[in-house]
């Protein structure tokens, strides 16, 4: 991963009229995905995520704003109206897509599907047939070349899908739910297929999803979306490490409300050694203090070990600063929970991600969406 | 009466062969233009939309009888004769293309939008997604259509016979009906039910055959006669192995 920054949007806005009335798809969202990383695009359906991904290869032209990959500006490139001009097809041709139900041509054999972007590219028949196979090797499928999809299970497809989608050599892959029709074990298959390639090509993917498994999975980076705006981006790892972030609570939720108002609750991020050391003990001896856990979840995100927990001490903040400090000296992030109004309102947002009122940032949001992103430019 | 028969068996199939041939060469781009100018597609353009529209709903119409007696000094111009089997052909013609273009215009909505979006998304122009993607996929609807159209032409050219075009329809009503020859009539007829079963089953082969890839064929477009017997449908497999439908196990593509 490099700090290049392979695709920058800025301001993109697409807002559909349809008679007198007015849809804002998307509010001015400023996306920096840096090469060679595994970026995705997360919220629920109607947060725009869908229209933000096809406005990244200008399948969908917004409405103002700019979008540049690997350095070209492809709304400058594309002129007016609804026709794709030569600049923007050629810009397009390096730039692979996969999609939620993989737009395989039916008509043609898994071999001809591979090759109708380097047919598109002018590449001759031998040397296709060549990259054909090649690729459908790449993807596991050398042995399906002259199936037709029809014959193929929704995982094969989604493969011939991607091997197609690699024709054009690209830069940047553009997946747009490529794992939302696919089972559990499929899916899986498919994002280490996606992740492969990552690591092997140096490919850098871009990915909307609607589940947060597929972030936890895969992903480097990732952004929030709601109601037209990216209302939190940044690294993975960073977006863990900040406080009050709302991607970082709902890739590992913690639950467990505190039992009354006169006890402390925090919450701890353990990221690497740390997730292995006994800290809660080594606390509960050095202070004689009674710990409660409220609620603990650990994963593995990006091949880090991560674990978050909400423990409970008795007594008042102003009670609890020197274990609070014990905690923070460990190399744990530590965040306070203040008090259980605030975070009862909290938890209610995160659970509550109706679009209409999504458009408006909670308070805690706009500081931790800008910090992480300082982290990674670092 | 067996040269009778057969010189007008010979004529029905040579107006049908060739206003066939004209109605799908000169259909087929009316109907991609037709459907690449409606409104959200490619090409949007309400006024060439429009104005091919109305043309070719004027075109159906027109009763058949009107269209060949209004075509008599066009057909003279264009083939020399309004008469026989050669001038039938320029009316027969005239009435199946825009019958045909809305056929192909049928046939290309039912294309995924999704594979015209994956074409574009590869850098594709209009001609690529004409020829590599609407016309392919459409393909099996096509050929039904074809099936369809040359089927009403065969029922056309009967009443061009009736203005001295010849042809079956025209020895059925001339010499059966006029002239109390009930046989040759009944034969007559009984030749027009083979010829148009014997279209039917081969476009529903060839439909089959196409379709075994995996291509579907919209309800809509399987007018006309109902399905081969069941015997005909080992031949409509695809010619693909066997094994290869069985779904392989999931995880068969292994990563390298």
């Amino acid at each position: 991963m490099t700090e290049f920054p392979v695709i920058t949007t800025t301001g993109l806005t697409k807002v559909y009229r349809s008679g007198d009335r007015e849809v804002t798809a998307l509010d001015g969202v400023d996306l920096h995905v840096r090469e060679g990383e595994v970026y995705g695009v997360i919220g629920q359906s109607g947060a725009g995520k869908s229209t933000l991904i096809r406005c990244l290869n200008l399948l969908e032209r917004p409405t103002s704003g700019t979008v540049t990959v690997a350095g070209q500006d492809l709304t400058a490139l594309a002129g007016r109206g609804k026709r794709a001009n030569a600049g923007l097809r050629a810009a397009r041709s390096h730039i692979g897509m996969v999609f939620q139900h993989f737009n395989l041509l039916s008509s043609r054999t898994v071999q001809d599907n591979v090759e109708l972007p380097l047919e598109i590219l002018k590449v001759d028949r031998r040397e296709r047939a060549r990259k054909a196979r090649e690729l459908l090797d790449l993807v596991g499928l050398a042995d399906k070349a002259t199936a037709y999809p029809a014959q193929l299970s929704g995982g094969q497809k989604q493969r011939v899908g991607i091997a197609r989608a690699l024709a054009g050599d690209p830069k940047v892959l553009l997946s747009d739910e490529a794992t939302s029709a696919l089972d559990p074990e499929t899916t899986r298959s498919i994002l280490q297929l996606l992740r492969d390639l990552n690591r092997q090509l140096g490919l850098t993917v871009v990915l909307i999803t609607h589940e947060m498994d597929v972030v936890k999975t895969i992903c480097d980076s990732a952004a929030l979306m709601k109601g037209g705006r990216v209302v939190e981006q940044g690294t993975v790892a960073g977006l863990l490490a900040t406080p009050g972030s709302e991607l970082a609570r709902e890739l590992f939720p913690v639950g467990g409300e505190p039992s009354d108002g006169n006890r402390t609750v925090v919450d701890i991020t353990f990221h690497g050694a740390a997730a292995t050391r006994p800290v809660i003990s080594e606390l509960s001896r050095t202070y004689n203090v009674d710990i409660s856990i409220l609620g603990a979840a650990m994963d593995t995100v990006g091949g880090k070990q991560i674990g978050r927990m909400r423990i409970e001490l008795p007594g008042r903040f102003e009670e609890n600063v020197v274990p609070i400090g014990f905690l923070r000296e460990q190399g744990l992030q530590v965040d306070v929970a203040d008090g259980a109004d605030g975070d009862a309102e909290n938890a209610d947002n995160a659970d509550n991600t109706a679009p209409a009122d999504a458009a408006v940032p909670t308070p805690a949001n706009p500081a931790p969406a800008a910090s992480p992103l300082k982290e990674g430019a670092k | 009466m067996q040269p009778l028969l057969y010189d007008n068996t010979l004529d029905t199939l040579f107006m049908v062969w060739w206003s066939t041939v004209y109605a799908v060469l000169i259909g087929i781009p009316i109907g991609v233009l037709l459907h690449l100018t409606d409104r959200g597609a490619m090409l949007q353009n309400a006024v060439v939309y429009k104005v091919l529209g109305a043309i070719v709903n004027i075109g159906r119409s027109l009763p058949f009888l009107i269209l060949i007696v209004v075509l008599i000094p066009f057909t003279r111009l264009l083939v020399g004769v309004s008469i026989g089997p050669t001038g039938a052909v320029v009316p027969l013609a005239i009435a199946a293309i825009p019958f045909f273009a809305r056929l192909v215009e049928a046939a290309l909505r039912e294309v995924d939008h999704g594979l015209v979006e994956a074409a574009q998304a590869m850098g594709g122009g209009t001609w690529t997604i004409i020829f590599k993607v609407l016309l392919p996929q459409a393909l099996p609807a096509l050929v039904a259509g074809t099936t369809t159209t040359v089927i009403t032409l065969i029922g056309y050219s009967a009443t061009a016979g009736a203005v001295g075009a010849g042809g079956l329809g025209n020895l059925a009503y001339t010499y059966g009906y006029q002239q109390y020859e009930t046989a040759l009539m009944i034969t007559t007829v009984v030749e027009l039910i083979v010829l148009v079963t014997l279209v039917q089953l081969l476009g529903d082969l060839i439909v089959r055959r196409l379709a075994g890839r995996g291509t579907r064929v919209p309800a809509t477009m399987r007018v006309g006669l109902r399905r081969a017997p069941a015997a005909a449908a080992p031949l409509a497999e695809p010619a693909t192995s066997p094994e290869a439908g069985t779904a392989a196990p999931l995880g068969a593509g292994k990563t390298p």
